[in-house]
């Protein structure tokens, strides 16, 4: 059974299909090896690129189709929050900023969450947006993830969360920072509750995000080739004054150096949680009958 | 010496003047000079009482960062006794940007736990500038199961621009030890207690503040990125550090507004380094009350009343979306 063909492509269109308009280039150029990918190509392979094997950002939809069973999964709706509780403006204002990104993506904020099965086990997956102004977490993230092991320990499910952040959101200032600790205890109320909690990390992770909820999982698991850690690079440079070695903060770095339990690739991702959520629910081994 | 900062020079214009007045009268010159010296050092006072009145957060950025504002050692000189320091994280490192161990405050035993900047130049490398590594707050969680398993309450003491962002540290996880020194914290059995003593500087500071009680000193800043390192994100220069600094709200002022520090500390006049004795008195007299208000309570209610001010935190700002 060919499992892109037969799972990931009737999933994909459905989750193209759904997109208000065409993409402006038809073929996407790899971010590692520059290789150009037909855009339909690209997206049937879960945004990784068949030449190096790179794998390329993707937005909670995507994410969440083809981490639940069947591709099917219920949102659940973002908290509300203050919205520009600082009335930040920089070269531009943060309500500017915002608009912007909600208009690009959609989206309400950086993390969207949903409930569907995994491997027909009950789960809470939150995911962290990228293209939502970097994935940046501010109060809305914070209440999501704060929202997300609420719904999980209602449900008696794990939560399972995908990371990706370049760092704070500075708009929000001390308000942003205030999402480590807060983070901090979603995480600790699902782990109260005996509840499985699995971060997979994916490119990139840095910053508050890292330092928090982030690094708190029962099981860490990274995407291949995922920039993950607390300095970005640029930063850490500076400091050192010297380059940094190749690999350096990638998942494989990051797993030879103790961080991380397992690097999984996008194409194994949900057979890998379906089993470790079985094997920490005390479950019967899952059984993938579309595969 | 004293160290002036950019917008102190009229008052080390004044300081300057009264000095060499002192200096004549100590060589013995006959003239009258008391009276001049005492209007002078009225003077000085006023400028000090005006100047420090109307801080800008900019202006709070420099005075928080005060090479003579007090230090963790300063801090356990004058609030502790029978300091016992406690060192290594047992799995790496000793880390001298954050120091911590038994001690005595009002007699009974607590554990402290704090950044150290170091007070000259050797003294600041060798603190790596209060900049600690995994094996600093490693150390820290050691110190807080150390506490809870004795009963001890937790003070801990932030000064730091941020955890250090070197190659080794994120070699060797900065960023789960963080994580975990937030967590731990969090989780204590036992009440807690931290002081923002100048630079609160973004997860560095947050892996030892998340405590029952959050205080912070009048002049002291608490931020989720420099002013500097905002500045050249935002405004893609570090010289619009002052505008970074007025937008990020990081003055202890701000902060009690927005509720998420629960006191602020007064600084004496002309800020904490011109008289640390009674900015350390001050900070004693505070703690000591703050402790007393939940020393009574079981842990249960402690942790259940500590977790649900940090997440109550922002939910009542105005406009929501
Ligand atoms: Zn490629």
């Amino acid at each position: 059974m060919n499992w892109l063909k037969d799972y990931v492509r009737p999933r994909i269109q459905r989750v193209i299909r759904r997109k208000r308009e065409a993409p402006d280039n038809l073929w996407h150029k790899c971010g590692e090896c520059g290789q150009l990918v037909y855009h339909k190509e690209f997206a049937a392979r879960l945004n990784v690129c068949p030449n190096c094997g790179h794998h390329g950002r993707i937005a909670p939809e995507l994410r969440f189709a083809i981490t639940f069973d069947d591709g099917r999964y219920e949102k659940i709706a973002p908290p509300e929050v203050a919205r520009d509780p600082l009335r930040f403006k920089d070269t531009k204002r943060y309500t500017d900023r915002l608009k912007q990104a909600q208009h690009k993506t959609g989206a309400k904020d950086a993390m969207e969450v949903a409930t569907g099965t995994i491997g027909g086990q009950e789960a809470v997956v939150a995911v962290q947006n990228f293209f939502f102004m970097g994935g940046s977490m501010g109060l809305a993230v914070g209440e999501a993830l704060i929202r997300a092991a609420e719904e999980a320990v209602a449900r008696g499910a794990p939560l399972v969360v995908f990371t990706a952040a370049g760092g704070a959101r500075m708009q929000e200032g001390i308000l942003s920072l205030m999402q480590m600790p807060r983070t901090t205890i979603a995480v600790q109320m699902v782990k109260e509750a005996g509840l499985p909690y699995i971060v997979v990390l994916t490119d990139p992770t840095t910053g508050g995000v890292t330092a928090s909820f982030a690094m708190l999982g029962d099981v860490q698991i990274a995407e291949p080739g995922a920039l993950i850690g607390f300095a970005g690079p640029r930063v850490i440079e500076q400091t050192i004054r010297e380059k940094l070695p190749e690999g350096f903060q990638r998942a494989e770095y990051l797993l030879e150096h103790g961080m991380l339990d397992m690097v999984v690739p996008r194409s194994e991702l949900r057979e890998t949680l379906a089993r470790l959520i079985a094997h920490m629910t005390r479950s019967a081994e899952p059984v993938f009958g579309d595969r | 010496m004293m160290t002036f900062l950019d917008f102190e020079k009229p008052i080390a214009e004044l300081e300057g003047r009264i000095r060499d007045l002192k200096k004549l009268s100590s060589e013995g010159a006959s003239l009258d000079l008391e009276e001049d010296v005492g209007r002078l050092e009225a003077k000085r006072d006023k400028l000090l009482r005006a100047t420090y009145a109307k801080l800008g957060p900019a202006q709070k950025t420099k005075v928080a960062r005060h090479p003579e504002r007090p230090h963790l050692r300063d801090i356990i000189a004058a609030l502790f006794t029978d300091f016992m320091p406690l060192a290594g994280d047992r799995g790496f490192a000793e880390d001298p940007a954050i120091q911590g161990g038994f001690a005595r405050f009002d007699g009974e035993s607590v554990i402290v736990i704090g950044h150290e900047k170091g007070a000259d130049t050797q003294d600041r490398i060798a603190h790596n500038f209060g900049m600690a590594r995994p094996e600093g707050y490693r150390k820290a969680v050691r110190l807080m199961d150390l506490a809870e398993r004795f009963h001890l309450p937790v003070l801990t003491f932030i000064d730091t621009p941020g955890a250090y962002p070197g190659l080794g540290a994120e070699e060797r996880g900065q960023a789960e030890a963080i994580a975990r020194s937030t967590e731990r914290m969090l989780a204590l059995e036992v009440p807690s207690i931290a002081t923002i003593v100048g630079e609160g500087g973004s997860g560095g500071a947050v892996a030892l503040a998340a405590a029952d009680r959050v205080l912070m000193f009048e002049h002291a800043i608490y931020s989720v990125i420099s002013p500097e390192g905002c500045a050249s994100i935002l405004w893609r220069t570090a010289e619009k550090a002052d505008t970074a600094a007025e937008a990020l709200k990081i003055t202890a002022q701000d902060l009690e507004r927005l509720g998420v520090i629960d006191a602020v500390v007064p600084e004496p006049l002309g800020g904490a380094h011109r008289d640390p004795a009674t900015a350390l008195a001050t900070l004693s007299q505070t703690i000591a009350d703050q402790l007393k208000a939940i020393a009574g309570l079981d842990a249960l209610t402690l942790k259940a009343a500590r977790r649900e001010k940090f997440l109550e935190m922002g939910r009542h700002l105005d406009g929501r979306r």
